[in-house]
């Protein structure tokens, strides 16, 4: 990891750590958890599409069976919160794992179908397992996390607990991304061939990043269902699916940096969009299709990029008159 | 009800819906062909279709006919305006991109249509005056039934002397074959990319239009519709347009008998299942000949 990262990544979490001290709203605290959820989900994506360039249009399915697992262990059996993460991360791993092993054989245009596919049957199995998942309505009543006696309930204490994860696992996906299995990743995204004639086992890391990936949404998932205390299947479609890559294009996708910025433009930016309502699709539809035209790298890189192109158009403008004048 | 005219219900039904299946995989098939993009936004031309001649005829009060061209050629000019705005202005786009991309119109095509017509689920009156079912022993056959069948009978013929007996049909099959070999004898290869657009928006649309009688419509109808086409799609070989109609009958049919002697509930999965399977047990589907590396791309 280079120094920019560290530093960087020092000041990420300084705001982290200020944030809910500058801004005391409870209902921005609210939605500053979710971004912290959703982000989770986002780096594992970032990992997969950006550096792999492995497309999924089903993450939502591994989000959902992160939520429903944590949820139906805690309530129907009664168990503790912090057994069903772990159950929840396992079983979408295990879950990503079997989709996986196939699915990534397949590139492009196939693997984006089957993925989709993939997510389509798993909404339909929350929303007809009308037995274990409470159908359509869902279920509520899911306790809260708590360490020993002290209860996660508060909004405040929550908010830490889940920016504490979110940058943990962000600091383990920066050094991934610079060590030797980062650079095997970037040259499957570069050429799958060459990538296997210079010895990278590429299957294998397809599937090892898809795997993780899979397993941050079961972890998010399991977050968020201990959080908002009710699940139904609506939050799981494949709507979400498309909006969680609207996060990380918009973020910028070649770039993990992008997941964190996206996922907080796309959490916080629709909460003062409220006269939308329903027509939140059209806009994602709309910044999608403008993003990948207009900034295929991303809005923050995207814009950075012109604004530097027009400072030094500007900078050549005042050389050239500079160089009149002298004449 | 005898199990035999159950049976011959279920068929019926499946017929119905395959034929639905056929078109839109005929639509993913057309621009494949002329560009190796998968369309994504497929599904939401079927949807406009049918929402498209509703406002028509009954609202507008268009005469039944009339509506129908005028509906297909509105959502026709709506996949020309789609590839003109999204698809053309990229200069060598990646795979992700394009599939992004036509997700990001597929979505946009659906906020559209909540926008205008909102969330209701809306129906058509059927194509014949007499609704009265044609009765099979116990069966009973739905007259939309052969409007459908006849409609895209008459759609494949069309196509079938466009694609083998007009100069730009014989142009696109070029593109299709070879883009550079294409371009080199004076195909203009960037039109022939609008007009696939444009004709397969005009299949969905009829898809759309002849369906709607029997099955209703709404704005959130084209996702599910477009995975169902492409796993027709896949299940025919991708690209080859025979290989469409027949896949599309045997999903139409599993479905409809899996929904009625095994669950109802779980009716939709059954073309998800079989797309997931045909993807990663035979990529080139019953009708591809060509080795697995093609359709792996």
């Amino acid at each position: 990891m280079g120094k920019k990262n560290l530093y960087a990544l020092a000041a990420l979490t300084g705001f982290i750590v200020v944030l809910p001290l500058v801004i005391g709203n409870p209902y921005y605290l609210g939605i500053f958890i979710f971004w912290g959820i959703y982000s989770l989900i986002t780096i594992g994506l970032s990992l997969l599409i950006g550096y792999t360039g492995q497309i999924s249009l089903g993450h939502a399915a591994f989000f959902g069976i992160g939520a429903y697992t944590s949820g139906i262990l805690s309530t129907r059996f009664g168990l503790s919160p912090w057994i069903g993460m772990i159950a929840a991360i396992f079983l979408a791993a295990g879950l990503a794992f079997v989709i996986g092993a196939p699915a990534l054989k397949l590139k492009g245009h196939y693997l984006a179908m089957a993925t989709l596919a993939f997510g389509e049957i798993i909404y339909i199995v929350f929303n007809q397992w009308i037995s274990l998942t409470g159908g359509p309505s869902g279920f509520g009543g899911i306790p809260a996390f708590s360490i020993g006696n002290f209860s996660l309930e508060s909004d405040f204490s929550y908010y830490y607990f889940v920016w504490g994860i979110v940058l943990f696992v962000f600091l383990a996906s920066i050094n991934l991304i610079h060590s030797r299995v980062g650079r095997a990743l970037r040259s499957i995204h570069g050429s799958e061939v060459a990538a296997r004639c210079m010895g990278v086992n590429t299957s294998g890391y397809k599937l090892k990043i898809f795997v993780f990936s899979g397993a941050l949404g079961g972890l998010a998932g399991s977050l968020y269902v201990h959080f908002v205390t009710f699940v139904s299947p609506g939050t799981f479609s494949v709507m979400f699916s498309i909006v969680l890559l609207t996060m990380v294009a918009v973020g910028g996708m070649t770039n993990i940096w992008g997941a964190i910025t996206g996922t907080a433009i796309l959490t916080i930016l629709p909460e003062y969009l409220r006269a939308f309502q329903d027509y939140d699709i059209l806009i994602y539809g709309a910044v999608l299709l403008g993003i990948m035209i207009f900034l295929p790298e991303g809005l923050v890189l995207g814009v950075f990029n012109i604004m530097r192109k027009k400072i030094i158009l500007r900078e050549v403008e005042e050389e050239k008159l500079k160089l009149k004048k002298s004449r | 009800m005898s199990f035999f005219s159950q049976l011959l219900q279920y068929v019926f039904t499946g017929v119905a819906v395959g034929a639905i299946y056929g078109m839109v995989a005929l639509g993913f098939n057309i621009i494949y062909n002329a560009t190796g993009i998968i369309n994504l936004a497929q599904g939401e031309f079927v949807m406009l279709g049918g929402m498209v001649m509703i406002s028509l005829t009954t609202g507008l009060k268009v005469p039944m006919i009339l509506g129908f061209f005028i509906s297909v050629g509105i959502v026709t000019l709506i996949g020309a305006v789609i590839e003109r705005g999204a698809i053309h202005p990229l200069k060598n786009p990646s795979v992700m991109t394009l599939i992004i991309i036509t997700v990001a119109a597929s979505i946009l095509l659906k906020g559209g249509a909540m926008f205008i017509w909102g969330k209701q689920t809306y129906t058509l009156p059927a194509f014949s005056s007499s609704t009265k079912p044609i009765s099979f022993g116990e069966a009973s056959l739905n007259p939309q039934t052969i409007w459908i069948l006849g409609i895209m009978a008459a759609s494949m013929i069309v196509l079938a002397i466009f694609f083998n007996f007009t100069m730009t049909g014989k142009a696109m099959r070029a593109c299709a074959a070879n883009k550079l070999a294409a371009s080199l004898v004076g195909v203009n290869v960037k039109l022939m990319v609008l007009l696939s657009f444009a004709l397969s928006a005009a299949i969905g649309a009829v898809a759309g239009i002849i369906i709607t009688p029997v099955a209703l419509m709404d704005y959130d109808r084209g996702t599910m519709l477009a995975i169902k086409g492409f796993a027709t799609a896949v299940l025919g070989g991708l690209g080859s347009n025979i290989g469409a109609v027949i896949a599309g009958f045997i999903i139409g049919l599993m479905e409809s008998l899996g929904a009625g002697f095994i669950s109802s509930s779980y009716k939709d999965a059954i073309a998800l299942l079989v797309l997931l399977f045909v993807l990663f047990i035979r990529p080139g589907g019953i009708m591809g000949t060509t080795g697995e590396e093609k359709f792996k791309k």
